[in-house]
């Protein structure tokens, strides 16, 4: 009875593991800077250049900062999510525009409106790698004392938001 | 023009005259191909430009750059990526590289940013542990199966000793075949 039992169990073992493994998405890496803090950047703001905006000013409160660009497609379909989060003043959001031409991003939001309570423009990429970004739209939650407790790959839903990342930033404000 | 371009520009010359010879009629392919023939040596001008700049920082950079995953291709490495990401990677290391940076500084500064996932060679740790020890424990169960397996086999066989008929049934059999062979 065994010998016919046991390619069965083997292949219940294999189906199983391959189960699981085709469901998992490679695009979600987890990423190693939750928990350390978030790298200091000093960039231009993208509505007056003129004036830089520093990460460390946002030191004492909890911020979400969002990653876009104008040639995001996902992006489009998050934003009107951000516009209401932005209505709802919970917790500020501060928009970095990745890779972007000034002009395209300017437009984007008057477009789409903007949620962002400072937006700041990356168009080089370089505090994109230090945040590891590599994929745009991505969402970070930083703490009070400038730590990173989340981030997002992807577009923040619905789902993630009501489940995760309001819960987190009520904690972290309280 | 440089030599490669120039063997290039033959080498399409004869392309274009075979498959000229073989179908007479092909006034447009002709002309096509004759497109196809100056524009040539102008891509390949435009390629090498970047190695140019400094060979031994690129160099350093493509063998660095092969042993990371690219994030955004995952199946690529980023020294062969055409990603954006990949590009930008690329140019970070370049930058690095000529601030005189070790490769480990590199590598870590990028590990540090986008995980372990990056190194296509994962470090041991205690989560890797069954990616890399994983085959040889296999391996070794088999071994160990198929030992038992064997000896398990070499149990049911008994030796039977051969009857005298039946060994002298083989003696003629032997005899015969080297008669055979002295013909």
């Amino acid at each position: 009875m065994i010998r016919y039992l046991l390619p069965l169990i083997a292949f219940v073992i294999l189906a199983a593991f391959l189960l699981v493994g085709l469901n998992l998405n490679p695009r979600k890496v987890p990423s190693p800077l939750i928990g350390k803090p978030a790298p200091i950047f000093n960039l231009q703001q993208l509505h007056e250049p003129e004036n830089i905006f520093k990460s460390k000013d946002n030191l004492g409160k909890v911020w979400l900062l969002n990653v876009w660009a104008s040639w995001c497609a996902s992006c489009r379909d998050e934003h009107p999510l951000l516009v209401q989060l932005a209505k709802a003043n919970v917790v500020p959001i501060y928009g970095l525009n990745y890779k972007d031409k000034r002009n395209l991003a300017i437009q984007w939001l008057e477009q789409l409106g903007d949620p962002y309570t400072k937006s700041i423009m990356d168009p080089e990429g370089r505090v994109g790698i230090e945040y590891g970004v590599y994929g745009v739209p991505e969402t970070y939650v930083i703490d009070k004392s400038g730590v990173i407790q989340y981030k997002q790959i992807g577009p923040v839903t619905v789902d993630v938001l009501k489940k995760t990342i309001l819960p987190l930033v009520k904690e972290l404000q309280g | 023009m440089n030599l490669k371009s120039f063997l290039n520009l033959i080498i399409n010359y004869g392309i274009l005259t075979t498959t000229c010879l073989r179908n007479l009629y092909c006034k447009k392919q002709f002309i096509f191909l004759f497109f196809i023939l100056i524009s040539s040596p102008l891509s390949f001008a435009k390629e090498a430009v970047p190695v140019a700049e400094n060979p031994e920082i690129e160099k350093r950079m493509i063998i660095l750059s092969e042993e990371l995953r690219c994030l955004v291709c995952q199946n690529e490495s980023l020294a062969g990526s055409r990603s954006d990401f990949a590009k930008d990677i690329r140019r970070e290391i370049r930058e690095q590289l000529l601030a005189n940076k070790s490769d480990k500084e590199i590598t870590d500064f990028l590990v540090a940013r986008y995980g372990d996932f990056v190194l296509y060679r994962p470090p041991i740790r205690t989560n890797t542990m069954i990616l890399w020890f994983g085959p040889f424990a296999f391996l070794l169960i088999g071994g160990i199966l198929l030992f038992l397996f064997l000896k398990k086999r070499r149990k049911s066989f008994q030796e039977v000793p051969l009857t005298s008929e039946q060994l002298k049934q083989a003696e003629d059999l032997l005899k015969e075949s080297s008669n055979g062979d002295n013909k």
